[in-house]
């Protein structure tokens, strides 16, 4: 219990008294996490309003597969940016590997899935019950992807932030590319690991607060702006209703 | 085809999911016809709707919709965005390709209609934010504003209070005689007062099939119906008792 208790002391003070070497790591993991999420929402927004509302020969495969790489493990899509930033990988010529961009890409790579995934879901049930009603508007299937996701753009948003989520609190990933190198692509999750196999339990339990704190903030950031949002547009007032009758 | 119709039928049928829920069906709309579709609920008022719009692809037959005839549709709930009404009518008049107007032009048709169904005073308030009745107003004037020949209505009025109702019906009815131009209407109704007021020509489904189609005093004469269509009788005297 003692340790438990100074460690939460101690982390506590590397927190409050701004201990650089526990918020450079924040900084760094929060850049990433960022970054790739904004890339990977642009991509599984678009992505995902477009297979909500297309139908095509073998769209069921790809909901599978889309499904599938829901669960897609962090350490195989590290391994796979890995293989393929390597210098003898099809990508090596970049020169990523063990950068900031590295874990970027991986964290991309984790992120689409969920992102695209989720917006389909979302945007297929408005574009189920209402789709026909801006197909007969003159909306073709990209222009009406993209109305039903700004439609639900608070829905997304909660997508958004589930997104960040995965992605900031993932290990397996950034630690193969990146390589945890300290002051380079050291990140929170890579730290704690680090930190607890070496024993700094303090700093480890920090970073950890912080992590949470992190996405504490930006589920109340998303909570508020959803309620903002149904006070200004109204809540969705139209039951469900099939196309035809 | 005949070459006044708005839209023509020849023959057609409809499967979903592999139930046959049009068939055979064959008919014609002139400019400027008030058809009410009606019948109980599954009896393919709906699908017919849509396939008069184009929604719907038949699996036999032939539709012939005529090139010069600009549709608009509503629906019994319509989708309003999270946007202002104002901006709601806007969409829907800029989407219209055919017109070829730009947003703003849009948004002063859209400033027109909003005031042609009396929702000037919450132009600016979300779409979603008025009632039942007013939304319904409001996809009206987004549909009227597209300048349609055609306006099909599926059911405009069954889920408004009465007093919502007689306003949207009043709407129709104003729209639909005082147009410089002859404004067809096809609309699916469980309302049989609204049918006697607004049609000039009824057409009766069962299970898919037009079992009527007879002008309105024809349709409302018990001892003309009887003769015509047994099974139309039945259903107006149903509704009715």
């Amino acid at each position: 219990m003692n340790t438990l208790y100074d460690s939460v002391v101690t982390a506590l003070y590397l927190i409050f008294h701004l201990d650089a070497t526990l918020w450079s790591v924040v900084v760094r993991s929060v850049a990433v996490s960022a970054t790739a999420c904004l890339l990977a929402y642009v991509v599984g927004v678009a992505l995902g309003a477009w297979l909500a509302v297309t139908r095509f020969a073998g769209r069921g495969v790809v909901l599978l597969l889309l499904n599938t790489l829901l669960a897609l493990p962090s350490v195989v899509v590290g391994l796979l940016v890995y293989l393929l930033l390597s210098r003898t990988g099809p990508l090596g010529f970049l020169g990523w590997l063990f950068s900031f961009k590295a874990m970027v890409l991986a964290q991309i790579i984790l992120v689409v899935p969920v992102v695209t995934a989720l917006t389909r879901q979302v945007v297929e049930d408005v574009e189920v019950q209402h789709g026909e009603q801006w197909a007969s508007l003159g909306a073709g299937p990209w222009v009406r992807g993209l109305l039903l996701a700004w439609d639900e753009r608070y829905a997304l948003l909660t997508i958004g932030v589930a997104a960040f989520g995965r992605a900031i609190s993932e290990v397996g990933a950034v630690m193969i590319v990146g390589g945890n190198i300290d002051g380079f692509t050291r990140v929170m999750t890579t730290a704690i690991a680090l930190e607890t196999s070496k024993g700094d339990l303090p700093l480890a339990l920090g970073l950890g607060l912080v992590l949470l704190s992190v996405v504490l903030l930006l589920n109340l950031l998303a909570l508020g702006l959803r309620r903002w949002g149904q006070r200004q547009h109204g809540q969705v007032v139209v039951a469900a209703k099939g196309w035809v009758a | 085809m005949n070459s006044r119709a708005v839209v023509q039928l020849q023959d057609v049928g409809v499967k979903l999911g592999g139930v046959t829920v049009l068939g055979g069906i064959a008919l014609s709309i002139a400019p400027g016809e008030r058809v009410a579709l009606v019948g109980s609920n599954g009896s393919g008022k709906s699908t017919l709707l849509r396939l008069l719009h184009g929604l719907l692809l038949p699996d036999t037959g032939h539709v012939h919709r005529n090139p010069d005839c600009r549709q608009a549709m509503l629906f019994q709930r319509p989708h309003l965005l999270r946007m202002s009404a104002l901006n709601n009518v806007a969409l829907g008049i800029w989407l219209d390709r055919s017109l070829g107007l730009t947003w703003r032009q849009a948004l002063e048709r859209a400033v027109h209609a909003l005031q042609r169904v009396g929702l000037t005073a919450v132009a600016q308030q979300g779409g979603r934010q008025l009632s039942g009745g007013q939304q319904q107003r409001l996809a009206l004037a987004r549909a009227w504003a597209r300048q349609p020949d055609v306006l099909l209505l599926d059911e405009p009025t069954a889920s408004l209070d009465p007093h919502a109702k007689r306003e949207v019906e009043n709407l129709i009815a104003e729209f639909s005689q005082g147009h410089d131009r002859a404004l067809t209407l096809v609309w699916a109704s469980h309302n049989l007062g609204q049918v006697k007021r607004l049609a000039s020509r009824v057409i009766y489904l069962e299970a898919g099939r037009v079992m009527a189609d007879l002008p309105v005093d024809v349709f409302f004469d018990a001892a003309a119906l009887s003769v015509r269509s047994p099974q139309a009788h039945a259903f107006v005297q149903g509704e009715l008792s």
